[in-house]
């Protein structure tokens, strides 16, 4: 039996929870859920449609948002009860924050970041997992008896099936330690334009914007294809552009239809966090810059002769 | 307040990441070595945080030799003293290192008020080191923080999901780990570098159990050259530009 956890925010399932059933799915057909809190009901569905046979629904009182360690203490118990072989959850801040906590407890390793996943004996597990943000993979030997693991996000295909699910509602056991650290509150606006990490296109800008300035053409070019403006670490770290932009192993992971790169060398930490674009599109003074054998098209030429010309000739195609 | 600061020492990749013959371990022979953003963030705000409320920071850093160069460089920027565990590999299951640095920790004279990490190391991203050492010394953690102040013996910390941010309130003594975006860390100084040279490195012996995760190998993956179209250069350049936007469907 596999159990998985499943994250939600105030009733909206984690979307990756669904991919993580997958994963499970792979090595025993005997998929359990866990979900915490109140507001669960659709959340119970959505599992049941992925093909998870027993949901546990684990609620106390006191819980009412995430709380990282009354979460991992609803898993403890679920785990103690029913003995699972595995216990996965996404490779979310969320979901490694929980299993790490799990692990803690039931001193346990835990690895991160699988992208395979695979019981080879009792007590033993192989899973491949990135280092480097992806630019390396690690094939590793795990030994326990209960194999805690989080899954990479977009590794597993989510699987349709359409079947019931069995829901176990049941009192999470708390201590006031496990209540201790949980969301109190949130801030912020919710998203204006378009958000970097959805963007379909993604125009970014790197050391050889030669400071702050030019980035305005970026957002122009942007705003005619719908896009958002990225940039490398070197930009935040200079303080040419907020760190929210920075696309990197450090920084934002997005996957456009079209990703523009504008004067960026092309280190791994960029390309941690721009190599599942459909489409690369490299600008550069220098035709040997690593970011060339990323790219599928090259334009070796100066960035700030070209963008004014460019969007000059993007608007007149967008307005024909 | 008294903090401690968790570093690590990275090889600097640049563009190509070169392996070793037997595929174990990146091959470090021609490259030099850095920390990872998350944790240049993280020294930074212990330095913002001496500095607005008095107090020391600390450095730990397990590994072999040569890690004083980065311990150096961050003592540059502020930190008062280092904690050496020395060690054979920075490679270590994360159990392991959890151990030994709570060990440290609690050996150590200083009883820290915070201690910071990154919220994952820029290698191996097993992404549980801070929160094990949490349960390791009985503490409070809050964990990938973009945002971080603290008052009344309270850390009121931010998580980034997307433009929005969720607060966590933490009670110190507490461990955070935090993510790069925290600060823009500050170069050092020169007299920060001058100071630097005569600040004290404690070394402790690695305690380190058994690792559970065992290394089977590494591979890097395949990294052909996608042998870009070359679109040339100017108005040429401008007008391929816009058919490729057109043709990808970005641009009617």
């Amino acid at each position: 039996m596999i159990l998985i956890y499943a994250d939600h925010d105030r009733g909206e399932l984690d979307p990756l929870a669904l991919q993580v059933v997958s994963a499970a799915r792979g090595l025993d057909a005997d998929v359990h859920a866990l979900i915490v809190g109140p507001n669960a009901e659709k959340c119970i569905d959505d599992l049941a449609s992925a093909g998870v046979l027993t949901v546990h629904h684990g609620t106390n009182a006191a819980i009412d948002d995430y709380t990282p360690r009354a979460n991992a203490s609803a898993v403890v118990t679920v785990m103690d009860r029913l003995e699972p072989r595995a216990v996965l959850a996404a490779g979310t801040p969320r979901g490694s924050e929980v299993l790490a906590h799990v692990a803690s407890i039931k001193d346990l390793p835990l690895v991160t970041e699988c992208s395979e996943i695979a019981l080879t004996g009792p007590g033993t597990a192989e899973v491949t997992r990135a280092r480097w943000g992806g630019n390396l993979l690690e094939r590793s030997e795990v030994s326990a008896d209960v194999l805690l693991a989080t899954a990479q996000a977009h590794a597993f295909a989510v699987s349709e099936d359409a079947g019931d699910a069995q829901v176990e509602a049941f009192d999470v056991p708390v201590t006031d330690a496990d209540l201790e650290v949980s969301i109190v509150e949130r801030t912020g606006a919710a998203e204006t334009g378009v958000g970097l990490a959805e963007a379909k296109v993604v125009i970014s800008g790197g050391r050889g914007m030669d400071g702050p300035e030019a980035f305005g053409m970026l957002e122009e070019l942007a705003d005619i294809l719908g896009g958002a403006v990225g940039c490398s670490r070197v930009v935040t770290a200079a303080g040419w552009r907020p760190h929210a932009e920075q696309v990197g192993q450090t920084g934002t992971k997005v996957a456009p239809d079209l990703y523009i790169a504008f004067g960026i060398s092309g280190a791994t930490q960029h390309i941690a966090g721009c190599k599942s674009a459909k489409t690369l599109i490299a600008v550069n003074t220098d035709g040997q810059a690593p970011i060339m054998t990323h790219a599928d098209y090259a334009v070796v030429d100066n960035l700030h002769t070209l963008l004014p010309v460019l969007i000059e000739k993007a608007r007149a195609a967008q307005g024909a | 307040m008294d903090i401690c600061v968790c570093i690590k020492r990275y090889p600097s990749l640049g563009s190509a990441i070169m392996l070793t013959d037997d595929g174990m371990a990146i091959d470090t022979d021609k490259l030099g070595f850095t920390l990872s953003p998350h944790e240049e963030c993280a020294v930074e705000a212990a330095v913002q945080l001496k500095e607005e409320h008095g107090g020391t920071v600390t450095l730990i850093s397990m590994g072999p030799e040569g890690v004083e160069e980065q311990i150096r460089e961050q003592f540059a920027i502020g930190a008062d003293r280092a904690i050496w565990i020395r060690s054979d590999s920075t490679d270590i299951d994360p159990q392991a290192a959890a151990k030994a640095i709570g060990d440290a920790i609690e050996a150590d004279e200083t009883a820290f008020d915070l201690i910071l990490l990154g919220s994952e190391s820029a290698d191996n991203a097993n992404a549980q080191t801070g929160v094990r050492l949490a349960h390791r010394l009985g503490r409070p953690v809050a964990t990938a923080i973009k945002g971080m102040t603290i008052a009344d013996g309270v850390a009121t910390c931010e998580r980034a999901v997307g433009t929005m941010r969720e607060v966590y309130r933490v009670r110190l003594p507490a461990v955070v780990t935090v993510k790069d975006g925290l600060n823009i860390p500050r170069y050092p100084s020169v007299p920060g570098r001058i100071k630097a040279r005569k600040k004290p490195i404690d070394e402790v012996a690695a305690d380190l159990d058994g690792a559970r995760i065992q290394l089977k190998g590494l591979t890097a993956p395949i990294r052909e050259s996608k042998g870009a179209q070359a679109l040339g250069a100017g108005d040429e350049a401008a007008d391929a530009l816009v058919d490729v936007m057109k043709q990808i469907g970005v641009l009617s």
